[in-house]
């Protein structure tokens, strides 16, 4: 059992630096704001949950493990609410994806 | 195991402090920043197990707080450009080009 566990603490956390590797790199990469937005929120979801829950998995149940549960929660929540905010703000504003910005400058 | 992570979400952090440097609007500075704050969350949890004192949660919780409510700060800073209360203003849709 115990070997189980530490197993899939292994598989927990490599998927979530893989999946926080991936976020960063997109963000970097990616050549539209909007894609930009897309690949900052795989890290706000996939990593931030697969990391969390792989140190959950490590530190048994304990105190620690009720912090991580409180600091996902928390993550959950607003990262979701963060994003849309970045998002609406820059509608707002007037930044358009490259598509819809020659749809207008043609009608 | 946690060094792995370290070094992985250390290359992220890089990556999307590349971003906020050179993004071309505002809105990718914002959103690199967001991001950044979310890395320094997972990075304070893993290096607390990776040093086998796991204590240092509550200052990730912190930091999680503040980075939502800074971020918002931020936006609202731009959009209206105060942030106490101020006459609500329409927004000026074609503001920036």
């Amino acid at each position: 059992m115990d070997v189980f566990l530490n197993f899939l603490c292994w598989i927990l956390i490599i998927s979530g630096s893989f999946f926080v590797i991936v976020g960063a790199f997109g963000t970097y990469r990616f050549p539209d704001f909007w894609s930009r937005l897309h690949a900052a929120s795989i890290t706000d979801s996939a990593g931030v949950i697969l990391l969390l829950i792989g140190m959950g998995v490590y530190s048994g149940l304990t105190l620690i493990t009720f912090k991580l549960l409180v600091i996902g929660l928390f993550l959950f929540i607003t990262g979701p609410t963060s994003t849309h905010a970045v998002a609406n703000a820059a509608l707002v504003s007037g930044l358009r994806p490259p598509k819809l910005q020659s749809n207008n400058s043609d009608g | 195991m946690f060094s792995i992570a370290t070094i992985a979400i250390f290359i992220a952090m890089f990556l999307v402090l590349v971003r906020l440097i050179k993004g071309p609007t505002l809105y990718d500075r914002v959103l690199a920043v967001n991001s950044f704050g979310t890395h320094t969350v997972l990075l304070i949890g893993v290096m607390g197990f990776l040093n086998g004192r796991p204590d240092f949660l509550d200052i990730a919780l912190l930091y999680a707080l503040i980075n939502f409510v800074g971020t918002i700060a931020i936006l609202k800073f731009f959009r209206y450009r105060a942030i106490g209360d101020t006459m609500w203003t329409p927004p000026n849709t074609k503001n920036e080009e």
